[in-house]
């Protein structure tokens, strides 16, 4: 990436271009699960809970960990709270001890913390023959709490069947990694088991349980060297076995900056300099007028009338929309801009006959013109923009609409190679024209006023 | 002094006078002015209608204008239109290439368009004589995926790519107009302004950029995000742009203040986000993330009043229909709900 027009970067010590957004969200779970294992600094505790005739060690309950996070991240709701631990859990930050399944339950449930060793910012990415180990290797000790759920059973047997001629293997290394095992601390055991298991519920979760090491494939580029070679679990070396997932890799070399570049953003950068900047009371001001002039016609914020289709399954605002007879709240919106009556079709046809009553429909006529021009089809182009000049523009035009000198000269120039915004310039002025002044009257004329306070036309008669 | 240590010295030197310019109409700030604002009060959602038939994640969707209909690309390869109130399925159009990241419907609602990591943009033509639908264009010339798309009517569209540029094609000849380079990162998401004059586009340099359309220039650039922009859209007046990011923010950048007015963010709020759309006044931005929530920020006073819980995966893809009227969302979880 070339230097120089990049924002400075925020908080920490990371590189930007290491980061996969993935990374971003570990970097923030591990500063508070951390943060939440510091006993000396207001964590919970963790502790061995007695149960029938054994002791469960290093445990504390979801509803210890909900109770810390709503204090200490300062969180009022518990479902929030419950959602974000969720997320720690669903990322093997956290697990439930007796559960495959990653989510934070504000009640008893024990929960234990995960090893760093095994923490997702290690970027692990484990292959399945290191999968096939573990569960072989479950298989082979004779405990009740190793033994396997039916998902992973299936799981072997398909492992089995893939790996059919490197078993021999797999089982020696199932072997090794139980002799391992044995030599360690009964309590010990129990713990790195539950990680273990942990770790595993991450990269093969259980069926129908989101994998939350998913990147989204356009992000995948980020990697610095996606077909590197992945470090093994239980330190098998790597036989070329893995499947290259999609990922695309940028064909864009690694540009040095050059003298051009740099002198291309000092012109961009003067041309920024040149512009005015409105206060931000100013502009402050005009976002929330903009809001509160449409706030009631927003759904979301305020009642429909008649009623939202979406949840009375009645189509009656929808058919009030398209029809040409506009309610009082449609017409009051006409008068905020123009824009917004033109954007109504009723809208343009009422300001439309008001016009023609004042004998200067010609530049609402123009206006509409040049919008159709940029929608027809290339082949009609250059006809509908001479018919447009001569309508409008030419000498003893018909319709002739007032444009200044300077915008006349540019329009007549485009039009010598028409295109669909050759009157891009005109179509500008005229709309500034109408803005400033018939619009104005349009409001106030009888035609408008009548439309908005709903008033009944005298019917004569005789 | 080199030359080009000279040069580099004078580019800072600028920017600390834009930055001195910008804090010089720092009279005030938005939160402080919307502080005699009404407050908006709790805002509750219920998913009225799901849309089932994808087979695998969703990664966009894009309302007609008519405002019933919209249209969703799936990783399962089809591109599905939907008449989101009765739920039927208008059009299932299979495509080339499963790894489509885009969609977008036409204004006038007679094509579709997507692409993905094919690097190209194929239009579709749901109109045609004989009732089936078929490419009617493929506008290949990028050399990144695609990203984005967003047509101005029938014979326009832009693209955003991963090749760091964004084009304007003509979709009847099949060329490209113009080509707007200058950001240094991925370009991940473009919204197109209400007047068709002016588009923006969000990228993985951290920066959102406003280009002029016509003159094929970039106008204004807007920084302070910490990592990739995934979504970007324009306040309903188009006077403001909002973007949302992987560092779990959202931005409200004013275009005549030339800055950063307000960020939506709170520190429960771990995760980035990945779509974005404001309700139809501009009071209400509804955001979807990467934790499977939507969050319904005030965009005035930058407070959370809402969430939208409901997907069993990232939200990927949200939007608000014209006539504001709906909400709706797609995910991951290969499912589109439609809120209000």
């Amino acid at each position: 990436m070339a230097e120089g027009a990049k924002e400075p970067v925020g908080v920490g010590t990371t590189d930007p271009e290491e980061d996969s957004p993935n990374m971003i969200v570990y970097r923030k779970i591990e500063d508070i699960v951390t943060r939440i294992q510091d006993e000396n600094a207001g964590g919970v505790s963790i502790r061995t809970v007695k149960s029938f005739l054994s002791k469960i060690p290093s445990v504390v309950s979801g509803a210890d960990i909900v109770q810390w996070l709503m204090k200490n991240l300062s969180v009022e709701d518990p479902a929030e709270a419950i959602h974000l631990g969720s997320l720690v859990a669903a990322h093997g930050y956290i697990f439930p001890i007796s559960d495959h399944v990653l989510m934070l339950k504000d009640d008893g449930t024990l929960y234990r913390f995960q090893s760093p060793y095994f923490w997702p910012s290690n970027c692990w990415e484990p292959e399945n023959t290191d999968y096939a180990i573990y569960l072989c290797k479950r298989t082979m000790q004779n405990k009740a709490r190793l033994e396997l759920a039916d998902y992973e059973a299936e799981n072997l047997a398909r492992l089995q069947r893939a790996f059919a001629r490197k078993w021999e293997f797999i089982f020696m290394q199932a072997e090794a990694q139980v002799k391992i095992d044995r030599k360690k601390d009964k309590a010990e055991r129990k713990i790195l088991d539950s990680q273990e298991r942990a770790f595993w519920d991450v990269h093969r979760p259980v069926p129908g349980c989101v994998n939350t090491t998913e990147m989204d494939i356009r992000k995948c580029r980020r990697e610095r060297n996606p077909h590197r070679v992945k470090k093994s679990v239980y330190g098998v070396p790597d036989d070329g076995q893995s499947q290259p997932s999609p990922v695309h890799i940028s064909s864009q070399p690694t540009k040095k900056t050059t003298k051009e570049d740099v002198q291309k953003e000092i012109n961009f950068l003067n041309s920024q300099l040149d512009r005015h900047c409105m206060k931000v009371s100013k502009v402050a001001d005009s976002l929330m007028s903009y809001t509160e002039q449409f706030m009631e016609y927003d759904p979301f914020v305020s009642a429909t009338e008649p009623s939202n289709p979406w949840i009375s399954d009645d189509m009656s605002f929808w058919d009030l929309e398209a029809s040409r007879d506009p309610s009082q709240q449609r017409v009051k919106k006409w008068g905020f801009s123009l824009e917004e009556a033109l954007k109504d079709p009723a809208g343009r046809d009422q300001f439309l006959k008001f016009l023609e009553s004042e004998f200067s429909s010609e530049n609402l006529r123009f206006w509409l013109a040049v919008q159709d021009l940029k929608r027809r089809p290339l082949q009609d182009v250059s006809s509908r923009a001479q018919e447009i000049w001569q309508e409008f523009l030419a000498e003893g035009a018909p319709s002739p609409i007032n444009l200044d000198s300077h915008s006349y000269e540019r329009t007549s120039q485009n039009i010598k190679d028409p295109g669909r915004y050759s009157y891009e310039d005109a179509q500008e002025h005229i709309f500034k024209l109408m803005k400033s002044d018939s619009y104005a009257r349009f409001l106030r004329s009888n035609i408008y006023q009548d439309l908005l306070l709903a008033r009944k036309k005298v019917s004569c008669t005789h | 002094m080199g030359e080009m240590e000279q040069l580099r010295k004078e580019a800072d030197s600028l920017k600390d006078q834009i930055t001195a310019a910008r804090k010089a109409v720092q009279d005030t700030t938005l939160q402080e002015a919307a502080a005699g604002v009404t407050v908006v009060g709790r805002v509750q959602m219920k998913t009225r209608k799901t849309l089932r038939g994808h087979l695998a994640k969703i990664y966009a969707m894009h309302w007609g204008t008519d405002s019933t209909l919209c249209v969703s690309a799936s990783q399962d390869g089809k591109l599905i239109v939907w008449d989101s109130i009765t739920t039927n399925k208008v059009n299932a159009i299979p495509l080339k290439s499963s790894w489509v990241m885009t969609c977008a419907y036409a204004p006038s609602g007679n094509l579709v368009a997507c692409g993905g990591l094919d690097n190209m943009c194929s239009i579709y033509n749901l109109k045609g004589k004989d009732g089936n639908v078929k490419v009617m264009r493929e506008l290949a010339a990028h050399t990144g995926y695609l990203s984005c798309c967003r047509f101005l009517s029938d014979s326009e569209i832009i693209t955003s790519s991963g090749d760091c540029t964004c084009v304007l094609w003509d979709i009847e000849t099949g060329t490209q107009k113009t080509v707007f380079a200058g950001h240094q990162g991925d370009c991940m998401s473009l919204a197109v302004s209400p007047d068709f004059k002016f588009f923006i586009s969000g990228a993985c340099d951290f920066t959102a950029k406003l280009w002029d359309i016509r003159e094929g220039q970039c106008r204004q650039t807007f920084g302070g995000h910490e990592s990739d922009i995934n979504a970007i859209g324009f306040f309903p007046n188009g006077n403001a742009v909002i973007t949302g990011s992987d560092d779990a923010t959202c931005k409200l950048y004013d275009l005549r203040a030339d800055q950063e007015l307000i960020t939506y963010q709170d520190s429960s709020i771990m995760c980035g986000v990945t779509s974005l759309a404001p309700s139809l006044s501009g009071r209400l931005l509804l955001a979807g993330y990467d934790d499977f929530n939507v969050n319904i920020w005030d965009a005035l006073k930058a407070e959370r009043v809402g969430v939208l819980a409901g997907h069993d995966n990232r939200v990927s893809c949200i939007g608000v229909s014209s006539d504001g009227m709906a909400c709706c969302t797609g995910s991951w979880d290969s499912f589109l709900k439609i809120w209000n």
